[in-house]
């Protein structure tokens, strides 16, 4: 679950993070107080679940009080285009306004898992304030990480090596491993699976300040973080995504036509592999999950279904967890409650497949069945 | 003979009296498989299905059965106690069905079971582990589409794990067992340990490997293979098609990083001698023909 950068501030203001002075302003109005009230100068940010706000216009310098409301006009209520999004963008709801800062030097700073060491590793740049894939990728060298064993915790010596190979001097050295160390705590405290800052700034004064803040907080571990549920903020995900999100289905919106049920997220990737190979691109990913019952099958065909762009459905099932069954039984009420008539492509394998099978050929639904993958691919094909 | 299951195998299933615990139970128990046991806190006395006992405690019912396998369906939040219980009685094979384990209880499981050299955990967030040949299946698949055999399959995936084995036994190719590692980021056992496993046992002649985009396991993978692993090996990797930078399902598939994406992970497994299975409709015939080129 992403938050905003105000949220994230606030949490990392709690734990003694140094951050810029701001303000969360929702109104043009509220942005042209906040502005006078820090002296007429200060800069306004988009508060929106993507990167790349600054060069898709979402961060505005401004001058004046005037100048202020005039570009909390043109932000509120537009919507967002960075490289992150799909081209519809995200809503900009509100903008926090923040005191202009005496930047010297920029850095990046970031706690995430790494895979092969099994465990969190801090990542360090001298280069902050860019896009740090694209860093990684042209020059590797240039990022220095340290894996952080969970029974020791990041130890002072790792942030003392960070600092010396970032070249902060003295005070800022010691101030940039305070910073390490609190990050260290809201990752750990919180189950993030990212805490971001891109980037951290050197005042002129030797300060060390997160000028942006990013934290990705593990959906899995929401259960024991009752104070963080209530930081998300359905207005920036997809309303079909959030809504299968609330019914445990894992569902993402794609370009193409076929829309797709599967069960189980490799056979899931697998089936989408397989249509955009017969030329017939999907529509979704969508994976329906194992202990499904037909109302939560019937969830996930009506959401597929609500999609204008769906002209025809695919449905890859292997019965297991999950019988053929109770998913026919989804597909035919999801159907009926959206009187759509809508082609159908099915393949069901494994547990009451003949059941299953039945169920659909008594429906009166245009149900092309195909036993193998092989089948599916030319099925799709010949309804495209 | 297969890896890491035989006749010698005594389950014991923790969790076998919720729904999804009792549901698999019956059906491990169905194909043929040895449970012995059940743990559920709080539950120890009850019988499950007039022939299992319940246990309070995984000590228990180690002592009482000689159970030497461990299946885990207990919920999310108390999945680490669960697998910490096993590991800690030196349970030397931990199967870790539960989908949505925290990251960071996973990665402090880790550490853990570092101490304990003689205990395997897979999974979590996985579909388990079988051996058509011993009857013995510890996990969620259906056992109706496996045969006995000597072809070895590992896979981080459910249903596509399923998807191969059945393209494999309807061309008649039987499996010596087959192993699903899991989805999560951070899992017990990575594809390198299962293919050292099968790389020593006598009765596979051959591997099925289905992977897919995130991560770089696959590229480790590759370089075991290109180094070590003497099996003919046949591979698939799923998510070719995926959009960058979006969770599909599993949340071990992200793509973030250019060895994370499908392209880098075929051209490793290419360069390291692995035969390429084209697309998922293409499992078992490309199986199929490696086996006869072997003859």
């Amino acid at each position: 679950m992403k938050i905003h950068e105000y949220q994230a501030k606030e949490i990392f203001a709690r734990h003694r993070i140094a951050v810029p002075r701001g303000k969360v302003v929702r109104t043009a109005q509220e942005a042209r107080q906040a502005v006078a009230d820090m002296g007429g100068q200060a800069v306004l940010k988009a508060q929106v679940h993507a990167g790349g706000r600054g060069k898709a216009g979402g961060v505005k310098v401004v001058r004046s009080a005037a100048d202020a409301e005039k570009a909390a006009r043109s932000l509120l209520g537009s919507n967002l285009v960075t490289h992150q999004t799909d081209s519809r963008g995200v809503p900009v709801n509100s903008l926090l306004v923040e005191e202009l800062m005496d930047i010297r030097r920029e850095l990046y700073l970031a706690i995430t898992i790494d895979r092969v060491f099994r465990g969190p590793v801090m990542l360090a740049c001298a280069a902050g304030g860019m896009d740090i894939e694209e860093v990684a990728a042209s020059r590797p060298q240039d990022i220095f990480t340290e894996p952080i064993e969970p029974v020791l915790g990041l130890m002072p010596y790792q942030t003392r090596r960070l600092a010396a190979r970032l070249q902060l001097p003295g005070a800022a050295a010691q101030s940039a491993a305070q910073v390490m160390q609190a990050m260290y705590r809201i990752f750990t405290e919180n189950d993030c699976s990212l805490v971001e800052i891109n980037p951290m700034i050197i005042t002129g004064d030797d300060r060390v300040v997160a000028l942006d803040a990013k934290m990705d907080v593990e959906g899995d571990a929401l259960f024991r973080h009752a104070d963080l549920r209530g930081l998300r903020d359905r207005a920036q995900e997809d309303p079909l995504e959030a809504e299968a999100a609330d019914k445990g289905i894992a569902y993402v919106k794609l370009d193409g036509q076929v829309g797709c049920l599967v069960n189980g997220a490799g056979l899931a990737m697998a089936t989408l592999d397989v249509t955009n190979a017969a030329g017939a691109p999907p529509a979704n990913f969508l994976d329906v999950g194992g202990g499904a019952d037909d109302e939560k099958v019937a969830s996930a065909v009506q959401i597929i279904l609500s999609d204008p762009a769906v002209n025809r459905v695919l449905v890859n099932v292997f019965g297991g967890i999950l019988r053929c069954d109770v998913a026919a039984r989804g597909i035919v009420l999801a159907f009926q409650r959206k009187g759509a008539d809508l082609p159908l492509v099915v393949r069901m394998l494994g547990t009451n497949v003949d059941e299953g099978k039945a169920i659909l050929r008594d429906s009166g639904l245009k149900v092309t069945f195909a036993d193998t993958l092989n089948e599916v691919s030319q099925a799709i094909r010949r309804r495209g | 003979m297969g890896i890491l299951l035989d006749e010698s195998s005594r389950i014991m299933v923790q969790g076998i009296t919720g729904r999804e615990g009792g549901f698999h139970a019956r059906a491990c128990m169905a194909y043929g498989t040895k449970v012995v046991a059940g743990v559920t806190p709080g539950k120890g006395g009850q019988v499950f299905e007039n022939k299992v006992p319940v246990f309070d405690s995984v000590e228990d019912a180690v002592r009482e059965t000689g159970a030497n396998v461990a299946l885990i369906f207990v919920p999310p939040p108390f999945a680490a106690d669960a697998v910490a219980e096993s590991a800690a009685c030196g349970v030397p094979l931990i199967a870790c069905i539960t989908e949505g384990v925290p990251v960071q209880d996973t990665v402090r499981l880790s550490r853990y079971l570092e101490r304990h050299p003689n205990v395997r955990l897979i999974g979590p967030n996985c579909p388990g582990l079988i051996n058509p040949g011993a009857k013995c299946k510890v996990g969620i698949m259906p056992g109706s589409i496996h045969r006995p055999g000597r072809v070895g399959v590992v896979s981080r995936s459910g249903t596509l794990t399923y998807e191969a084995v059945s393209q494999l036994t309807n061309l008649g190719i039987g499996q010596s067992s087959c192993v699903g590692i899991g989805g999560d980021p951070v899992i017990g056992t990575s594809f390198v340990e299962v293919l050292k496993l099968y790389n020593a046992d006598p009765d596979t002649d051959m591997v099925v490997f289905i992977g897919e985009i995130g991560g770089s396991m696959e590229q480790s993978a590759a370089a075991y293979i290109k180094e070590e692993f003497t099996k003919p090996i046949c591979v698939l990797i799923v998510g070719a098609t995926a959009p960058a930078g979006k969770r599909m399902g599993h949340a071990g598939a992200i793509i973030t990083g250019e060895s994370a994406r499908a392209e880098a992970k075929v051209e490793a497994l290419r360069q390291a001698g692995a035969a390429i299975i084209p697309t998922p409709a293409d499992i078992g015939s490309t199986a199929q023909a490696l086996l006869r080129r072997m003859r």
